[in-house]
């Protein structure tokens, strides 16, 4: 086993942090098979006996919605032999569980309903008032303004405590709903990057690589913006959404990061997302309406591009996105992205998200080709001997310190992701 | 008496007669809930197909060659010309599933009109396309075709598409059915919209779709 504080430094980490299978199993059992992880949201099961297929580390399990409507997580797995109880990603198991190999049943709870022929256990110690007749279920379920986590550890933080400062993430993509909630919209897209899962989590704070990595798409739709400017046609605001990532280095180093306990971050915003017009106009009006003004505009002011749920998730809450990172391998990781609708608005506001769902998000992407690249070529260039650091120097020791959060002073300073490796290490065991 | 072997022991034939008690066994088995994929092409289940007559086939003709054409100007990434064989208003729809029937209202895989598809041919050809810059070609199969509809300057054709893509050092496919809303409103065949429905849309992308397929 490596020596794992040998590993990192405040300003540089080793590469094998990357790229170790040692390291990665190490990392499934002592953070994502710990600590709290995202699920999925409440309306993916609203019905009784609804049931979602969700990984956590290297554990398949399932979310599932109870006859007394409860959301349980349960491990995907029958007592008996261990053949999982669900075989697709999502659907509705009825009234009960059954398994597809001896017919053992399990009521939504998890306890057993059912063996056939049950005299062929007696005398033995598999008999059903023992609990391990039924479905394992999680050490802990909670959910934050309707996003379902799990803990398979028992111990720890809540997920209040857990979440922190980063649940302005939930609170900024509720908010934005007059009736303060969202629901899911039922699509999934789920792509594989060939690369570790912290390049994902680094990326997403990462105010100097846009212009670099989208320096294509940006320049590529600025001029056909400018072509409609032209022709006195106005561009709709997703050109701008994709422009914006093209701005120079100055303007990306004014954008400002924020690093929380547990790895958590955030990165202000940068698009103007909220337009003159008919739609935008009676959406404030409603908005107004249901929290008075002075809430509404404090809700309607938040400037965050997204935050980011150490280790795998990054909320993008004024567009209603999220993407739920699920490793698979050192050099391999699956990543779930999901569009939320913000209940009570008209379709105009929704839309107006859905742009840059389809333009970012989705597996056509016109943004993250390049990004998926640049982590593929990471993730080679790390299996390399020709270095062993990864650096993280930029505007090291240039950032604010207030309390335990990191603000900093240059949106382009690595803080952010040296605040994810310094919680990295107190998950790993190299205290604080 | 000799001890019987075991081949003396399964002389006896076993025979599982029909269930005699109330049901059980396979008779009881609760039915699983879980709905089963059905296996649509595009929007509409819809298998109807124009009488072939000397007239339609010349069409049929016509529209087998377009479809060609438009897959072979996407294998020799002539993007200027693939975007040319759509209408000004033409759209290029990829939903994410098969049910979905507007762009409007539910995320798409790729939805883009002319202007958008001018932004993906400006990435695609700038120098600084970083995904660009590993091998990467593809090969187009277009088969299948049907007329499904003739009314005036409308024509509706399903066909089926199998792509295959060589990226850096691996090869991917992607398979599916094409729906062309064609007119020859302005003398040639044009595109109002072309419905791609991908088999494999909801199984995870081994990294993401650079171009239109």
């Amino acid at each position: 086993m490596h020596d794992i504080s040998k590993l990192i430094e405040p300003d540089h980490v080793h590469r094998s942090v990357y790229t170790d299978q040692e390291i990665f199993d190490t990392e499934m059992q002592r953070i994502f098979e710990s600590t709290w992880v995202y699920c999925g949201h409440e309306s993916q099961v609203p019905n009784p006996g609804d049931y979602y297929s969700v990984r956590i580390g290297r554990q398949p399990l399932i979310m599932l919605r109870g006859a007394d409507r409860k959301i349980r997580v349960l491990y995907n797995r029958c007592p008996h032999r261990g053949v999982q109880l669900c075989g697709s990603q999502s659907g509705n198991v009825g009234s009960s569980l059954v398994c597809s190999y001896h017919a053992w049943s399990f009521r939504l709870d998890g306890s057993v309903k059912s063996i056939p022929l049950p005299a062929g256990y007696a005398g033995t110690r598999m008999t059903p008032d023992n609990p391990d007749c039924s479905v394992k279920s999680v050490a802990r379920v909670d959910a934050y303004r309707g996003f379902v986590f799990a803990s398979l550890g028992a111990a720890g933080p809540t997920l209040l405590e857990f979440l922190g400062e980063a649940r302005i993430g939930f609170d900024d993509m509720c908010d934005r709903s007059p009736l303060g909630e969202v629901e899911i919209v039922p699509v999934c897209h789920r792509v594989i990057q060939h690369s570790n899962w912290k390049f994902f989590m680094e990326n997403q704070l990462d105010a100097l690589h846009p212009s670099v990595t989208h320096q294509s798409t940006g320049v590529a739709a600025a001029r056909v913006e400018r072509a409609m400017r032209e022709h006195d046609r106005t561009p709709p605001l997703y050109y701008h959404y994709l422009s914006a990532f093209a701005s120079p280095f100055e303007k990306w180093d004014s954008v400002q990061t924020v690093g929380f306990p547990h790895g958590h971050g955030l990165l202000r915003g940068y698009m103007g997302l909220r337009p003159d017009d008919a739609d935008t106009k009676e959406y404030v009006a409603q908005m107004h309406a249901a929290y008075g003004e002075e809430k509404a505009e404090g809700f309607l002011d938040r400037n965050i591009h997204h935050v980011l749920v150490y280790p795998y998730l990054s909320i993008q809450s004024p567009l209603q996105q999220l993407r739920c990172l699920r490793p698979l391998a050192p050099n391999k990781t699956l990543s779930e992205i999901w569009h939320f609708r913000l209940k009570g608005v008209s379709p105009a506001i929704y839309q107006r998200a859905l742009w840059y769902f389809n333009l970012v998000n989705s597996p056509a992407t016109l943004i993250n080709a390049d990004d998926l690249e640049n982590w593929t070529r990471g993730q080679r260039g790390l299996e390399s001997n020709g270095g062993d650091w990864v650096s993280f120097h930029r505007n090291f020791g240039g950032d604010t310190q207030e309390g335990d959060v990191t603000y900093s002073n240059n949106g382009t300073s690595e803080a952010v992701m040296r605040n994810q490796f310094k919680a990295w290490a107190q998950y790993m065991g190299m205290g604080s | 008496m000799k001890t019987p072997t075991l081949t003396d022991k399964l002389r006896q034939d076993s025979v599982v007669l029909e269930a005699t008690a109330d049901r059980t066994g396979a008779q009881a088995i609760e039915h699983d809930h879980v709905a089963r994929t059905t296996n649509r092409a595009g929007d509409q289940p819809r298998l109807a197909a124009v009488a072939i007559t000397p007239e339609t086939a010349r069409l049929y003709c016509s529209v087998q060659q377009f479809l060609a054409q438009q897959a072979e100007l996407l294998d020799r990434k002539q993007w200027r010309a693939y975007i040319d064989l759509f209408t000004p208003e033409g759209m290029y729809w990829m939903p994410a599933n098969a049910e979905q029937t507007s762009w409007l209202d539910e995320p798409s895989i790729f939805a883009e009109d002319r202007s958008l598809m001018e932004v993906r041919m400006g990435r695609l050809t700038h120098p600084n396309a970083w995904s660009q810059a590993p091998v990467w070609m593809t090969s187009h199969v277009v088969g299948s075709v049907v007329l499904e509809q003739h009314e005036g300057m409308e024509v509706i054709v399903r066909s089926r598409f199998h792509a295959t893509e060589l990226r850096r050092d691996s090869t991917r496919s992607f398979v599916g059915t094409y729906r062309h809303v064609l007119t020859t409103k302005r003398g040639e065949l044009e595109i109002v919209l072309q419905r791609v429905d991908l088999v494999n849309s909801a199984a995870p992308f081994d990294y993401v779709i650079q171009a239109w397929l």
